[in-house]
């Protein structure tokens, strides 16, 4: 650490209630650099990147912005000191405007004041756009109408209308599909040049190793190092980050895959997909790869009976099935973990148990009455298999850790003794060691006899896990390879439309 | 005087913690937040206590059971009430059910010569219509519970009067005596009733598949229904419940009085979602218990009992009671 460098964050502490959740950190960045801070979930880094937009207090430590100790109470004093902060969780007003979600609190005024002149509003706002490279987009649009890859390109768009001295973004990628993400990294280069300094918060480390100049670790709450991107490599960040190599990522299984039990035929849905076909096998795992956007979620979700389908054909051990609600397939076996936990995988408010059982309360009820004891048996069962933490079963399931959410879910799903197990986005937000261990718990299911259906926009999770992958683009299925014929370029490639299979 | 009122806290204290572990009343799915509602409903009722000990007139066997029999009104609508909130929803259309069940099961024992069993089924079943009219249009056609609930304060109040313009007095006197005299020490049939609903609703929030799935609506709806759970049985259930809850209200109101009139129950909704809000529910689901919501009803007819015991006048009432509602709901939000 050089004591002339523009960012300067000395020995930072924060505890929320008793706990630590940052240990004295310390790291320095300098401007026209990408500066990547990564961690396992619950390694401290949104609350330190929290710390600096200003939206949380430190409990001791300094911060020095251009040689200068600064105060950042609020986030607009933040603001006020141009850093600019994409947030993991949309800030957007759903209901207004790109244009006023854009220019919040500074519309231009009509000639008759305290009137918004309209058409001056869209016209700035439309050349923000076209300047920071995100075209496309009708900036007269509400932002409820958009997809939620676009929504995050206008937050990011929102928060760089300025141009931000330190401009921090939270896990930007997370619901971006390539082509978006090229063009926030070609934004990300353009500010860099502009001597910008960038801190960026990511998963993924084949983004980090393309964008970042260094990297910082945190492990813990506690600072790891920082290394230069270029004379690293994934295995040693990882290292630093979980404190230990892992084993194998993904496990091997002994089994072959079966007789079939999923049959799809020439499902369609109007709007959203057409003529999708495939089959799944008893103990395969089945990788279904494709862009955000793609239609992948939507067909999981027809399958599942959530949403309704026009068209086409689903057999199940050879029985042709007509899901007109989640509540048939459920007892016919069929299972989804939705992409968006928050959103409609878990009940927050309610405890492990709760949500662990939701699927399966019948089985331990008598005319409609619940045997806790047996229930809550069942579920601490599961709890100690997928070493669930907290092990209480009565703790809100709004304490636990994104890893351990997901692993609620693939509890409920487990006692609901699903045949047919639809995974969308499995490992989203999920930490390293916690994916390993996800992954486990997938490939032990397939050798049960689990046909699982693998649905994931990372490619090497879908290379490691899948026997076979589809592929789909633009509401279609436009490719299906199997585990040798299967690589990244491919899948890709086949994803993107490059090569039409 | 000071130990007895620390001895009445306390006894108020041990009591809820007894409960809870007889019953499982209250532990609405765990966690540490439920402890400081206890807290907060003990400090509450101590500073009430004070207040009550400085008159003579409170702790009189008398004043008691007058206290019981005016809350088991709003214990009943409070019950079904929080049933409602726990989905997530609200039910503002209450007032009028207990208003109609009164005067019909009145109307069916004065006017029809029907015997009052037969008159109070009647009148149950018309409540439970009106609640399952409620849920009905919530849940399928998703419409907004305050608005639809809402049209149906204002329609049901219209069919009342469709039905009677003028008050009816049932001149049977058993139509008062069977609920309203006492049975068991102090206690009326009324308060016995009122009690075991409380009893029956916790058990029905906590230990039933049902309870626990309006219970996990509440929190997140979509999840509960991608758990091959029948998201909108549940919710017309609980309206279901609200309005059989509201009915059973107006029969027994209808006996203690004496009689129905058109006009019954005017702002019974602010005091029943008050009790709630005040036992710890949320307003728009994810909280709330029977034991809680108890304390709550408990808390609110103290006041009322309390102000009429000084003589303060019936609009102060108002007043105070709007701001404990905000007090208990600022209370609240620190620990959120």
């Amino acid at each position: 650490m050089t004591d002339n460098d523009f960012l300067q964050v000395r020995n930072i502490c924060k505890h929320y209630g008793g706990t630590p959740v940052l240990k004295d950190v310390s790291f320095s960045a300098r401007q026209g650099e990408v500066h990547a801070i990564v961690g396992e979930n619950g390694a401290g880094k949104s609350t330190l990147m929290k710390i600096l937009s200003g939206a949380v207090q430190k409990d001791s430590g300094e911060i020095l912005l251009d040689g200068l100790p600064v105060v950042l109470n609020t986030p607009f004093s933040a603001h006020r000191l141009g850093i600019r902060t994409v947030y993991q969780e949309f800030s957007l007003i759903r209901h207004l405007t790109i244009t006023e979600n854009m220019l919040l609190g500074q519309l231009p005024a009509h000639k008759v004041q305290g009137v918004v002149d309209w058409d001056k509003a869209h016209q700035i706002a439309n050349e923000k756009l076209t300047k920071l490279g995100f075209t496309g987009l009708n900036v007269r649009s509400l932002v409820s109408q958009l997809s939620v890859p676009h929504q995050q390109m206008v937050e990011i768009a929102k928060s760089a209308v300025t141009k931000p001295r330190v401009w921090i973004l939270d896990e930007p990628s997370a619901v971006l599909s390539q082509e978006e993400l090229k063009r926030l990294f070609a934004l990300i280069r353009k500010f860099k040049k502009e001597s910008v300094l960038i801190l960026y918060i990511s998963h993924r480390m084949d983004e980090i190793f393309e964008i970042a100049d260094r990297i910082t670790v945190l492990r813990d709450g506690e600072y790891m190092g920082t290394v230069n991107a270029k004379e690293s490599n994934d295995t040693q960040i990882i290292k630093m980050m979980v404190g230990r190599t892992l084993g194998e990522i993904y496990p091997k299984r002994s089994k072959k895959p079966a007789d079939e039990i999923l049959a799809v035929a020439n499902l369609c849905n109007k709007e959203l997909f057409e003529n999708v076909s495939f089959s799944l096998a008893r103990g395969e795992i089945l990788g279904l790869f494709g862009l955000v956007g793609s239609g992948r979620t939507q067909v999981a979700r027809s399958i599942f009976g959530a949403d309704p389908v026009t068209n086409g054909e689903i057999k199940l051990e050879g029985k042709v099935i007509k899901p007109k609600s989640p509540q048939e397939t459920v007892q016919l076996g069929i299972a989804l973990l939705t992409e968006d936990r928050k959103r409609d995988g878990l009940v927050m408010s309610c405890s492990i148990r709760d949500n662990a059982s939701l699927a399966t309360m019948r089985q331990v009820s008598t005319w409609g009455v619940l045997d806790i004891q047996k229930c809550d048996g069942q579920v601490q069962t599961m709890v100690k298999d997928l070493s669930i933490h907290p092990s209480q079963t009565s703790r809100l399931v709004r304490h636990l850790s994104g890893g351990n959410q997901q692993k609620v879910i693939l509890a409920k799903w487990l006692l609901a003794k699903a045949k047919v197990l639809i995974l969308d986005e499995p490992t989203r937000g999920v930490d390293v060691a916690t994916k390993v261990e996800i992954y486990k718990i997938i490939s032990d299911l397939a050798e049960k006899g689990v046909g699982i259906l693998l649905i994931s926009s990372e490619l090497p999770e879908i290379l490691g896990m899948s026997d076979r992958a589809l592929v789909m683009r633009e509401g279609r299925m436009v490719g299906e390879f199997k585990r040798s014929q299967a690589n990244e370029e491919v899948l890709l490639a086949c994803a993107a439309g490059v090569v039409n299979e | 005087m000071s130990k007895f009122l620390r001895n009445v806290s306390s006894m108020f204290v041990e009591m809820v913690t007894r409960l809870k572990d007889l019953f499982g009343i209250g532990d609405s799915g765990g966690g540490k937040r439920r402890w400081t509602d206890y807290v907060f409903m003990a400090v509450f009722l101590a500073l009430i206590f004070a207040a009550a000990s400085m008159t003579d007139v409170f702790f009189t066997e008398r004043n008691i059971s007058n206290l019981l029999r005016q809350i088991v009104t709003n214990g009943l609508i409070s019950l079904g009430m929080l049933v409602v909130i726990l989905t997530g929803g609200i039910d503002l259309s209450v007032g009028p059910i207990v208003a109609f069940s009164a005067i019909v099961v009145s109307g069916m024992v004065e006017k029809q010569h029907l015997p009052l069993p037969v008159a109070i089924i009647i009148a149950l079943g018309v409540g439970g219509l009106a609640g399952s009219f409620n849920g009905f249009m919530i849940s399928r056609f998703k419409l907004q519970p305050f608005i639809v609930t809402l049209a149906t304060l204002g329609a049901i109040r219209g069919l009342i009067y469709v039905y009677s313009e003028t008050p009816i007095t049932p001149q049977d006197p058993a139509f008062r005596t069977v609920f309203s005299s006492p049975l068991l020490g102090p206690f009326t049939l009324s308060i016995l009733i009122m009690l075991l609903a409380f009893l029956i609703i916790g058990f029905f929030i906590n230990r039933t598949m049902a309870g626990r799935a309006i219970v996990a609506i509440g929190g997140n709806e979509e999840a509960v229904r991608l758990a091959g759970i029948n998201v909108r049985m549940h919710i017309l259930l609980a309206y279901i419940i609200s309005g059989l809850c509201s009915a059973v209200a107006g029969v027994l109101l209808a006996s203690r009085l004496g009689i129905a009139q058109p006009s019954l129950g005017t702002g019974f909704e602010l005091d029943a979602i008050a009790a709630v809000v005040i036992g710890g529910g949320i307003l728009g689901g994810g909280g709330g218990s029977a034991l809680g919501t108890f304390g709550g009803v408990i808390t609110l007819g103290l006041i009322d009992n309390l102000l009429n015991l000084f003589n303060v006048q019936s609009y102060y009432q108002q007043i105070f009671k709007g701001f404990i509602i905000l007090f208990a709901v600022l209370a609240r939000r620190k620990e959120t």
